[in-house]
């Protein structure tokens, strides 16, 4: 698969180490009264979706920029790429 | 209902007949439209392990297994064929024994040739830490009855010589050795349990997909498939790289993602290897099928995917693996390579449970290791199914260990299902 960095262009994805959807993103709050529940759907539960799935990639040998790839878990086919960073602005965090 | 005995006899009466007594091998069945006491989702290995242990186990014959193509199609066709009981953790190591246990007597029992060979299994040690890990496990199977031995540098380097016990990186130093293990012919065991289930009244349904769950007020009695609506009185999914999918229709999320695991067969040679080797510091594992073909594999690709195909790069990786622990298997041409769906969960070890719906149960999770587990998890998921209790040696396979902090992590290495 080639990954189209948004900053380095087309890009080997042996270059990545894939960690998981972009869930893993909305780390729970440790605070909340129901922290245990939140952790454990956190941690374990996946939405394990078939189709479109926005995921984090991680650029370790290249500039060491997370980024969120959506790609089809049923063809390898990838739609969009962008910095880890806008998405999560996007998704109205603070970084 | 086929009720040919196979024997060397018959095959000899067959023989000066004109092959004409032969019948087929299990009976294709359409639904029955009063429904059945259990449908079984899903025709892989498990689910037609478990039909036959319902009907022969616990006299309940009044079963469907719905397979959404051809039996035989999904992994249970696309394994490596190894079977083993080397585990270390107490959760793990007595069920994976009892399947053990099955497959020595799985041919007399069902009266089908599967090949069941227990030529034995070697991994390799390169380490002194390696050598106490495998050391500690070979007690843990030796408290099981499972067998286990420790064979040292020359031991390996008599038998196979084509291995690099030199290797710079990876000297082998020694290997844990389970006699008993070895490699089981996939697709026979599929058709020897579909025949053993039908003979005893089971209907396999192909080409019979199942879209959804008839469920009210939390409880299922049926389910919705591409031949219509079925009634049941219990349903048990068994769909391997499919779990997420299919339970999806019913509501319920799984600690399992889906990853592709490829595997590789090279041309045909001549007799090698007389048992199974793995590599697991470099990814690697080979043995030799009975046509001559190395047949190999080594790491899933290691991204979420439904897609029954990998990429190159692990192509690559499990290649250069092979290449600097065997390096005469670059002689060898490849002839064919595939991939199946693993459900890969977040302990690296199953399930084989109920569900919060009920007369809804779950067996799944096998991650690329559930083809050896095929007779105990029929064994254990019929049991499940007859009974409504827990087979003791599959207790500790349930869906809420995560909740409880009860993993059962042969690796160590946490939740995160594309490093088990
Ligand atoms: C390349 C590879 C190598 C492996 N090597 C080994 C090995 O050496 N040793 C080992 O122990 N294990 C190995 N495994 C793992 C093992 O093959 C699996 O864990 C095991 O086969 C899974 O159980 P099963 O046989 O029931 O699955 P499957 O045969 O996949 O059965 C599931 C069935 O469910 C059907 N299905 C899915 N959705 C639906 C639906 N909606 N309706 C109806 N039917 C449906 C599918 O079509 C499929 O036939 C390997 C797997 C792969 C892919």
């Amino acid at each position: 698969m080639i990954i189209n960095h948004p900053l380095l262009g087309p890009r080997d994805s042996e270059e990545f180490v894939y960690l998981g959807s972009t869930d893993l993103i909305n780390r729970p709050d440790w605070e909340s009264g129901t922290a245990a529940e939140d952790f454990h759907q956190y941690q374990y539960i996946r939405e394990n979706v078939a189709g479109d799935n926005p995921e984090l990639w991680y650029h370790e040998q290249g500039d060491q920029s997370w980024l969120v790839v959506t790609r089809n878990t049923l063809t390898h086919e990838i739609k969009s790429v962008e910095l880890a960073a806008d998405y999560a602005r996007r998704m109205g965090r603070s970084k | 209902m086929s009720k040919v005995r196979y024997s060397a006899f018959k095959v000899l009466k067959e023989a000066l007949s004109g092959h004409k007594g032969w019948e087929p091998v299990w009976r294709d069945a359409e639904p029955k439209t009063e429904g059945y006491d259990v449908i079984i989702v899903g025709g892989g290995g498990h689910g037609l392990a478990t039909a036959y242990y319902l009907a022969k186990n616990h006299g309940i014959t009044n079963v469907a297994v719905l397979e959404r193509g051809w039996i035989g199609s999904g992994n249970v066709g696309r394994n490596t064929t190894i079977i083993r009981s080397n585990y270390l953790l107490p959760g793990n190591e007595p069920f994976y024994e009892l399947s053990m246990q099955l497959w020595e007597n799985l041919e007399q029992d069902i009266n089908y040739n599967a090949m069941v060979s227990q030529r034995g299994i070697m991994n390799l040690i390169h380490s002194d830490a390696q050598r106490d890990a495998f050391v500690r496990r070979a007690n843990s199977m030796l408290f099981a009855d499972a067998g286990a031995e420790y064979l040292n540098q020359d031991d390996i380097k008599d038998r196979y010589p084509f291995l690099d016990v030199k290797n710079a990186r990876f000297p082998i130093k020694g290997a844990l050795s389970q006699p008993r293990g070895g490699t089981v012919r996939h697709d026979a065991v599929a058709w020897g349990y579909a025949r053993a289930a039908s003979n005893l009244g089971v209907d396999i349904i192909q080409n019979c997909e199942v879209k959804g769950f008839n469920i009210d007020n939390g409880v299922c009695s049926g389910v919705k498939t591409t031949k219509g609506d079925i009634k049941a009185g219990r349903v048990a999914v068994c769909v391997a790289g499919s779990s997420g999918r299919v339970m999806a229709q019913a509501g319920i999320k799984l600690p399992i993602e889906s990853h592709v695991l490829q595997a590789f067969v090279t041309e045909g040679l001549k007799p090698v290897m007389d048992n199974v080797i793995t590599f697991g510091a470099g990814h690697f594992y080979c043995s030799q099928s009975d046509k001559g073909g190395l047949v190999f594999g080594g790491d899933i690709d290691a991204y979420n995917t439904y897609a029954q195909r990998g990429n190159l790069p692990v192509v690559e990786d499990v290649c250069s693996g092979g290449m600097a622990i065997m390096p005469m298997i670059g002689r060898a041409r490849l002839l064919r390579s595939w991939g199946g769906i693993m459900d890969m969960s977040m302990d690296g070890s199953p399930f084989i449970d109920k569900t919060e719906i009920n007369e809804l149960y779950f067996n799944g999770g096998w991650c690329y290791g559930g083809f050896k587990a095929t007779p105990a998890s029929g064994y254990c998921y019929a049991h499940l199914l007859a009974t409504g209790e827990y087979h003791e040696v599959a207790s500790a396979f349930r869906l809420d260990r995560f909740r409880r902090g009860a993993m059962i992590d042969e690796k160590g290495v946490g939740p995160q299902p594309n490093l088990h």
